[in-house]
């Protein structure tokens, strides 16, 4: 649909609007709150535009499903939250392994374990990264407002598509039932890669100077091997050192070398800031109406958002932080976003943490009191 | 010039990955066999074909065969298999997996394919162990047997992937082992022709593993007592077919029947969702 709209609706909402407009035709989930209204959303969509929609027996075979769908050529993504998310961390790594496109939401949820279902919590920033065994890079993208959580989940199809990799499109029990107005417009889709050599020539998994593999999907002709075994450019596995470490440089530096082309973040009055908040999704919100009051009141305070958490963008925050003599991670976890600050940043003892642990997102007044305790000890 | 004659069934191989990983004597080369001269005598479309398994020694075969194909995580062909199938309904997706991979970690996918009627022909090589591992015990071990997990003999009754996918639901259900390589065959084309799930269980022998601790000294013994107590039982019931090492395990056809598959319910809902209104 080409025309453009504007409608009201929650951050769940929100996703289903990006997936179809994307060109998603394919999605299979569990229920878990709080992501389930995008199930039942898609549930509702996606037979309407002739996609298919499928309730998995459990998250493995959700995750594993939409491996399938995608290697078979269709755009297909999954909506889960914490303890789904851990199940799927298995079939997110074969994603990763036989260069797989797919876009898997994770609504965060107060953890660890069963934890409280419907509220937020910001405990699985280190798991959208780290989450699967062994060696691998992702990208993961953390939308703060409806209106980006539709533009995003667009972006991590396109992404997922242009680099032939999982995307992970992390939200928050916040962002889930946030209801605002989004315009709905038409963005640009990619589509990934078809092979443009004739079957016996071609390979699979061999890069070009975008390091990025043409995988053929099932059905065209080509006979390709889609393996979780550690393989060759022709798809083939061989228990071999050089085989072994050419596959986990292929798959790690096509996230790492493009990673400049990938990351996005936004930068708020950090030009002149003597104190950088950094902060992500809904509660960079609560650090925006922040830091827009402590400036009124002449407070020297900016904003460093980052929208792609993995990769993260580490060259972006050492600029925004330049003339900082303060850099204050506000997190709702023990912290975890404050590692990637600061492995970016050199001087690690102006790196300071405010841990929200309440599931109600703080108010502006009640985060500047923590930031200034921060500042002046 | 000597002249060399190419394999009937060469063009089905990726000779490239040739010689294969199994064992002298193992039965899983029987079950290739049979599939791949059922493909050849359907004269089905080699690019219409998709082979798909998880982890194990049945779960290599995608490897050597040469059609799309996909060796995913241990037990999860089925999902991945089902994903392949909705996406690419025009293509045949068929299931290799050992007993551990689909009736064990697999368990639960087994029994919803079965039940939502997939559309997969899911073909499961029994050979009462876990073999990439090493030899241990297994849902389908009978309970005479030793391995090197139940040293003392497993600790419970084994399960009846026939009676189980049955009971689910599955429309096509047949079990065969290696000592009939052309009854198996014959199956395999008619679950080929079938609309819906079809699942055969291939009772084989895994002589190195399962074989040698259990006093089998060798391949030919081990078959011998597949060849036995395998026995052919035509028009019965899946849950009249026994699984019993010491009497019987029985072999045949126990449902065939015609009933909407998973992509035909689905092709349902989109007709009605096409028709709502927003």
């Amino acid at each position: 649909m080409s025309d453009s709209r504007l409608i009201f609706v929650h951050g769940n909402g929100a996703i289903v609007e990006g997936a179809i407009q994307a060109g998603c035709r394919f999605y299979a989930g569990y229920p878990i709150t709080p992501s389930s209204e995008i199930a039942e959303e898609m549930s509702k969509r996606l037979p309407q535009v002739g996609g298919i929609y499928v309730q998995g027996e459990d998250e493995l075979a959700s995750i594993n499903m939409i491996v399938g769908a995608s290697m078979a050529g269709a755009k297909a993504m999954t909506a889960t939250s914490g303890p789904g998310f851990s199940l799927m961390q298995e079939g997110l790594g074969l994603a990763v392994a036989t260069e797989t496109p797919l876009v898997i939401v994770n609504m965060m949820r107060a953890g660890p374990s069963t934890g409280i279902a419907s509220k937020a919590w910001q405990g699985d920033i280190m798991q959208s990264r780290f989450g699967s065994h062994s060696d691998y890079e992702i990208i993961s993208v953390y939308p703060w407002s409806v209106q980006e959580a539709f533009d995003l989940t667009i972006e991590s199809f396109n992404l997922a598509e242009k680099y032939m990799t999982p995307v992970v499109l992390l939200g928050d029990a916040i962002l889930a039932r946030m209801r605002e107005r989004l315009y709905i417009k038409q963005e640009e889709i990619i589509d990934r890669k078809r092979p443009s050599e004739p079957e016996g020539k071609y390979m699979p998994y061999k890069r070009d100077q975008s390091l990025v593999p043409v995988i053929a999907s099932f059905g065209e002709g080509f006979h390709v091997l889609k393996d979780s075994l550690t393989h060759n450019e022709n798809g083939y596995y061989y228990e071999n050192p050089e085989v072994q470490a050419k596959y986990v440089r292929g798959i790690t530096e096509k996230i790492k070398k493009n990673a400049a082309a990938i990351e996005k973040y936004e930068s708020v009055f950090t030009e002149d800031a003597e104190v950088v908040i950094v902060a992500a999704g809904p509660m960079a919100r609560v650090a925006h109406s922040m830091i827009i009051d402590a400036r009124k009141r002449g407070k020297k305070w900016g904003m460093f958002r980052p929208v792609t958490i993995w990769p993260f963008p580490e060259e972006q925050l050492k600029k925004s932080v330049q003339k900082a003599i303060y850099v204050i991670v506000v997190e709702m976890s023990t912290g975890k976003l404050v590692y990637p600050v600061k492995w970016s940043i050199n001087d690690n003892d102006r790196v300071k943490l405010v841990s929200w642990l309440s599931y109600e997102a703080p108010t502006p007044d009640e985060l500047e009191h923590l930031c200034e305790k921060e500042v002046n000890g | 010039m000597e002249e060399t004659l190419a394999h009937p069934l060469e063009k089905y191989l990726r000779t490239e990955k040739l010689p294969h990983m199994w064992c002298p004597g193992c039965g899983i080369g029987t079950v290739v066999q049979a599939f791949l001269r059922a493909v050849d005598e359907l004269k089905i479309e080699q690019d219409k074909v998709v082979a798909v398994s998880g982890i194990g020694c049945t779960g290599r075969i995608p490897q050597y065969i040469k059609f799309d194909g996909a060796h995913v995580l241990h037990g999860r062909a089925i999902p991945v298999a089902l994903g392949i199938k909705l996406a690419r309904p025009d293509l045949k997706v068929v299931v290799f997996g050992g007993d551990g991979d689909l009736a064990s970690i697999g368990g639960n996918h087994l029994m919803h394919a079965a039940r939502r009627n997939a559309d997969l022909i899911v073909i499961m090589v029994n050979n009462f162990i876990y073999g990439l591992t090493g030899g241990q015990v297994a849902p389908t071990t009978p309970k005479e047997a030793t391995t090197y997990t139940s040293p003392y003999g497993p600790d419970s009754k084994p399960l009846d992937a026939v009676k189980l996918v049955s009971a689910a639901g599955g429309t096509f259900v047949a079990r065969w082992s290696t000592a009939y390589p052309v009854l198996l065959k014959e199956s395999i084309k008619r679950a080929f022709s079938h609309r819906g799930f079809s699942f055969i269980e291939v009772i084989s022998q895994c002589p190195e593993l399962f074989g040698r601790i259990n006093n089998f000294k060798s391949t030919y013994e081990i078959y011998q007592k597949i060849k036995k107590v395998g026995t052919i039982r035509r028009g019965i019931s899946p849950y009249d077919a026994k699984y019993d090492w010491n009497s019987e395990i029985s072999l045949g056809e126990f449902v065939n029947f015609e009933a909407p598959s998973y992509y035909d319910q689905l092709r349902e809902i989109i007709e009605k969702a096409k028709g709502v209104k927003e």
